[in-house]
């Protein structure tokens, strides 16, 4: 009877019912989305890169360098030398490099120039490599391997021609026009900015440059495709490279080596601690978006009481019916805790149901131009800790309007003032 | 012991017995005093008093809601001046029934439901009180089509009868009824008063009726003046 009633009671004030469940769902999508993307980008950002031991670039900030060498966010300050990633990459405790060349881009998407061993040795997530989803690594000079991402959102396919921009706006007026690139292959999707980077060889880059100075075409020297393919392509500097270890033990010493180096200023960083401490400084905005989202709900919670107070007052011929037919006043205390908690549950249930749809309608978004992989699910153990707080806050709160019936009960008694 | 006159031989215990019952809100201010007042059961009280009188507080009290501070109060042989809150509110769902001015049902309950709200706190097997609650929906001249109705849907009159059947679903020894009539017309008041007291009498029900309606009087028994009561004079 004592569920009946609450639920007939809710049905009864349904306008106002509804309201509180809405706003009751509203902030508990903000608080279970929040906290899910936050959770999902954490992932994101930390599976990035793995297995690389080391990344080395010119002296700068280790989050710089992570930044722009991992994430292709901002420029690097300065080059590294080819020769000198020649001697640092015949180390003996140096078991394979990748070679980083950055600074062209294609429609808005950064071009990275690499050698084989990129699609060898990088590995992510869970030391996964990259998969081919269609066609091959690069071979000649003027082909190109695509991200997933680049490949969907600009819909090419095998085998089409791309021009590279200089430079790293989505509009370029300085194109690479004279040595169009093929699309030899088209790389699965791996939730990093891995999908997001058009790589050709390190030759290709230099190839394409190879008449320019200073960041602009040399004036009356023109090389064309076929004419540059002839000259030697061995390019003069990379921004970064990623180093494999032969044993991790090694990992201190040979940072420190190559932050010692003498031929030119250089950073080598390991990209777990760099990620670690990125992830630090977003940490703080994450913690207070999910601290914004806690009083969002809390606000949420208050307006429920506030709601179910002010009803007390109509229903204070319900009180006085209840006490008449042997109704003690901690039953009327329960109708409301029920009340309370079914509000609660449904608004979970409606919460739940409007994330899955909303994560859903949102992902490809994301991932496209955050280059952030969530899943729609945002279940999972933690939720259900979440769902016990928020029942127990709740449990705690409603005993205000449920104190107010149980008191209401026992001073009123039959009867009932109109 | 003060008795009104026995109609029967047969009942030892009396349905409902005060002994010089007092009761205040606060110590020395306004003090509603009850020297002697016993019922049997089947025996009707009329009780007049207007309003501010103390009608409120004494319907509290004979319904066990609130205990007197001084005196004794015994409902079918259970002493409420002893008893608990929650035991009071027990004997209350299985011995006490109320019928108030109006509005006595809850608008979003159906009929019947308004009529089993009794059964869960009474403590009865569920099976036979519906079948009572139907008999004496029907004895009361409300038809099956309508139990199924949210009471908000019932003429006023309806609602009254619906709170008769509530009210001595549980075939209490005491029914307190505050001005049930109030809301009526006169047809409608002497349908009500009749089935009132015809199924309360089929029970053995005793009725406490206030009200401050001079021609209701004829109904019952014995009568009971408010204002009389806190002079301390004494009933039956």
């Amino acid at each position: 009877m004592l569920m009946k009633l609450a639920r007939l009671s809710l049905w009864n004030r349904k306008a106002t019912a509804l309201m509180t469940l809405l706003s009751l769902t509203i902030s508990l999508v903000l608080l279970l989305g929040i906290d899910h993307i936050r959770k999902e980008a954490r992932n994101s950002f930390t599976n990035t890169v793995s297995g690389t031991d080391l990344i080395v670039g010119a002296r700068s900030g280790q989050l710089n360098l992570l930044l722009y060498s991992v994430f292709r966010i901002g420029n690097a300050t300065a080059n590294v030398s080819w020769q000198t990633y020649e001697r640092i990459a015949k180390h003996p405790q140096i078991a394979w490099t990748i070679p980083l060349s950055l600074g062209d881009s294609h429609r808005g998407y950064r071009v990275l120039g690499t050698n084989q061993s990129y699609f060898e040795h990088y590995r992510y997530a869970n030391q996964q490599s990259l998969q081919f989803a269609e066609g091959s690594p690069f071979a000649g000079v003027y082909d190109a391997v695509l991200g997933a991402e680049v490949a969907k959102q600009l819909g090419y396919t095998l085998g089409q021609e791309i021009t590279l921009a200089h430079g790293i706006g989505a509009v370029s007026f300085s194109e690479h026009k004279d040595k169009p690139f093929t699309i030899t292959g088209i790389l699965a999707p791996t939730g990093t900015p891995v999908d997001q980077t058009v790589h050709v060889s390190l030759e290709g880059i230099e190839a394409i440059h190879i008449d320019w100075q200073q960041g602009a075409p040399m004036p009356g020297r023109q090389v064309s495709a076929e004419q540059a393919l002839e000259m030697d392509l061995t390019p003069k500097a990379i921004t970064a490279f990623m180093v494999g270890l032969n044993s991790r033990m090694a990992t201190f010493v040979v940072q420190r080596q190559i932050n010692e180096f003498r031929g030119e200023p250089l950073s080598a960083i390991l990209p777990g601690v760099a990620l670690a401490e990125l992830w630090q400084m977003l940490g703080m905005v994450e913690n207070m978006l999910l601290l914004i989202t806690l009083l969002v709900l809390v606000a949420g919670l208050i307006g429920m009481m506030t709601t179910l107070l002010a009803s007390m007052r109509e229903r204070q011929r319900e009180v006085a019916i209840l006490r008449a037919v042997g109704a003690n006043p901690w039953y009327l205390f329960w109708l409301i805790q029920l009340e309370v908690l079914l509000l609660t549950l449904m608004s979970m249930f409606m919460a739940a149901f409007f994330l899955v749809i909303s994560l859903w309608a949102i992902q490809d978004t994301l991932a496209a131009s955050y280059g952030l992989f969530i899943s729609i699910t945002p279940f999972s153990v933690q939720t259900l800790y979440w769902a016990g707080a928020i029942l127990l806050a709740t449990a705690v709160l409603a005993c205000i309007p449920a104190f107010a019936a149980y008191r209401r009960a026992l001073t009123d008694g039959l009867s009932v003032r109109l | 012991m003060h008795k009104g006159v026995p109609v029967t031989t047969k009942p030892k215990i009396p349905a409902i017995e005060l002994k010089d019952v007092s009761f205040w809100y606060k110590p020395n201010s306004w003090q509603l005093q009850l020297p002697a007042l016993a019922l049997d059961h089947g025996q009707h009280l009329f009780i007049r008093g207007a309003s501010g009188s103390g009608k409120t507080t004494l319907l509290n009290l004979l319904s066990g809601i609130t205990k007197p501070n001084l005196g004794e109060l015994w409902v079918q042989g259970q002493p409420l001046h002893q008893l608990s809150a929650a035991k009071r509110d027990k004997l209350r769902a299985a011995q006490i029934g109320v019928v108030f001015q109006q509005l006595n049902l809850i608008p979003y309950l159906s009929v019947l439901d308004n009529v089993l709200l009794r059964a869960s706190f009474a403590g009865k097997p569920g099976i036979a009180l519906q079948q009572r609650a139907a008999a004496l929906l029907e004895a009361l001249g409300l038809d099956a089509l309508l139990w199924q109705q949210p009471a908000s849907a019932l003429s006023v009159g309806q609602q009254q009868r619906v709170a008769i059947a509530r009210a001595l679903l549980t075939e209490p020894a005491l029914l307190i009824a505050d001005e049930p009539t109030s809301a009526l017309d006169a047809d409608n008041r002497d349908a009500f008063m009749r089935v009132l007291l015809a199924e309360a009498d089929k029970c053995g029900t005793t009725v406490i009726f206030v009200s401050h309606d001079q021609q209701l009087k004829q109904y019952f028994q014995y009568e009971l003046q408010m204002a009389n009561l806190a002079q301390g004079v004494m009933a039956c």
